[in-house]
């Protein structure tokens, strides 16, 4: 039951993405009106980008959305709150508030207001959450209606690895004995950005991931945490490095203090790019479709083919990646954390060098921190 | 570049359904499921190290097992020597002491018999005694029967003192 389940979504998931290419390439039509050219940058911009209404296809030039509530704090005027449906797709304007040309509120009167409203990225990451919680509480009850000593079933037993390996891949080695601190953040990070990436790759899903206000807030959380737990050591050496001249720790010190910024800022960059490069190479794959389409139709439907199986692969790809960035974000959380809350007593052999057990081999392996960075 | 500027809405958002769900999360699942695992593993250790100190005391068992046994069987063939020491000890003494018993009564009638005979022989010699002097009687008898008999005799014991 279960396979026939998952067969028959990785078929529709082709259906409807190679559906909703078309529904691009038509949206991309209609909000031009007499515009017939494909123009692939403002497909694949739209794409990316925030939007106002969660829009999934156009059915012969009707457009097929979902509106989402618009929040707007005005300073004068207060909070507003209304269905982002009053814009009628930006042709219309309500309470004094507009949406430019890049799909961004604006206030009529010029004065600078604060956007919290839900759009398509924040209902896609509410859609996320939800099935987050449902998913780990249920399969939570199951630990604990089943005990320890049973063997895990159904999603439990998908999940367990993964948890596991957190745990023991991404937790022990780089905080020690002090992991079980950090696991419920660690595990947090690699599931909602896990979930979020996988949602991403959905058709009609939104870049979620790909946003750098999402990475920025979550690499904000990582910061806040590091910073936190710092220890007196970490900060002795941060601030004041032990037999250092005190001409080097002129350099050093603003060098370090540099650092400690730059790691979170480095997560930010590195989940936000990776996603959306992703995203940005399988539009552009689809598009070439109709890019080919535009000059003649015989040239877009014989590169239907090629245009395909590049979009399979990067779907593959980006299969992996999801998992992958996922992971990284949360084991170099880990390692930064691990920097943190070091002990005195082997940081001074191996200062800029992070030192780790495998956990099952023994093998140990140097990690430095430029290439934890790049 | 409209992509490179952080969003506030959606900055906002991210953040708070983040705490939430961490906060939800930690308390709901994380807690149970991380605590589960490692009972799980102690528990799996602990079951190995139980079945290891279990394998361990039934191969020491055995072992004395064997060593009972060996000893036992020691035990057996030492009581059966010993029994068999005793039987020929006892067969010996017995036959002794019969040999013993068979010599004393064979002295003992050999005794009587020397005995019984001595008995014998001096009754015959009395018996013998009494038979030559009855037979000297009747001789002496007979021949001083007449007078002259006893007056030859009377002669002849008076012829002998003379002589003397």
């Amino acid at each position: 039951m279960l396979t026939i389940c998952k067969r028959l979504f990785a078929v529709l998931f082709f259906i409807v993405a190679g559906f909703s290419a078309f529904a691009s390439e038509e949206h991309a039509g209609a909000s031009h009106g007499e515009k017939k050219e494909f123009d692939a940058s403002e497909v694949i911009f739209g794409h990316i980008g925030d939007n106002h209404d969660w829009h999934f296809f156009d059915w012969n030039g009707h457009p097929f959305s979902v509106p989402l509530p618009v929040i707007v704090y005005h300073p004068q005027k207060g909070l507003s709150v209304f269905s982002s449906a009053r814009f009628h797709h930006g042709h219309e304007s309500y309470e004094g508030y507009a949406l430019d040309e890049k799909n961004k509120i604006v206030s009529e009167d010029g004065v600078a207001i604060k956007d919290f409203s839900i759009t398509k990225n924040v209902a896609s990451m509410l859609i996320s959450v939800i099935l987050l919680l449902l998913i780990m509480t249920s399969v939570a009850k199951k630990y604990k209606k089943n005990g320890a000593m049973k063997a895990p079933s159904g999603f439990q037993n998908a999940l367990e690895p993964v948890i596991v390996f957190v745990r023991d891949e991404v937790a022990k080695p780089n905080l020690g004995h002090k992991y079980m601190r950090y696991m419920p953040l660690l595990l947090t990070v690699f599931f909602f950005i896990w979930i979020n990436n996988l949602l991403g790759l959905l058709p009609g899903g939104a870049n979620f991931t790909g946003n750098i206000a999402v990475t920025a807030a979550l690499s904000l959380i990582s910061f806040i945490v590091i910073i936190f737990s710092g220890n007196k050591h970490f900060w002795g050496h941060l601030f004041n490095p032990p037999g250092v001249p005190f001409g080097i720790k002129l350099l050093l010190v603003p060098i370090e203090i540099i650092s400690l910024f730059i790691k979170p800022v480095a997560l930010m960059i590195r989940l936000f790019a990776n996603m959306l490069a992703g995203h940005i190479i399988i539009l552009s794959v689809i598009s070439m479709i109709f890019i080919f389409g535009a000059i003649s139709s015989y040239a877009g439907w014989g590169f239907v083919p090629v245009s395909l199986a590049f979009a399979i692969f990067m779907f593959f790809l980006e299969l992996l990646v999801a998992a992958i960035q996922a992971f990284i974000f949360t084991n170099l959380t880990a390692v930064f954390i691990g920097q943190a809350i070091e002990e005195a007593h082997h940081h001074d052999h191996e200062h800029e060098e992070y030192h780790a057990k495998h956990p099952v081999t023994g093998q140990g392996y140097n990690v430095s921190e430029q290439e934890i960075i790049a | 570049m409209d992509l490179l500027i952080p969003d506030l809405g959606l900055f906002f958002w991210t953040l708070l359904a983040f705490l939430v769900v961490l906060f939800i999360l930690r308390k709901f699942a994380w807690g149970p499921i991380v605590k589960a695992l490692q009972e799980r593993e102690s528990g799996i250790a602990d079951s190995i190290a139980a079945a290891e100190k279990v394998k361990a005391e039934m191969k020491e068992m055995q072992s004395q097992n064997e060593s009972l046994l060996i000893q036992a069987r020691e035990e057996r063939t030492q009581m059966l020597k010993e029994a068999k020491e005793t039987k020929d000890r006892i067969i010996n003494e017995a036959k002794e002491q019969a040999k013993t018993e068979a010599n004393k009564i064979l002295e003992d009638t050999r005794l009587q018999i020397e005995r019984q005979k001595m008995a014998a022989m001096t009754e015959v010699k009395n018996e013998i005694g009494n038979l030559a002097v009855e037979v000297a009687e009747k001789i002496l008898r007979k021949q001083l029967a007449g007078q002259e008999a006893q007056q030859g005799f009377v002669q002849m014991l008076a012829d002998e003192i003379k002589l003397n």
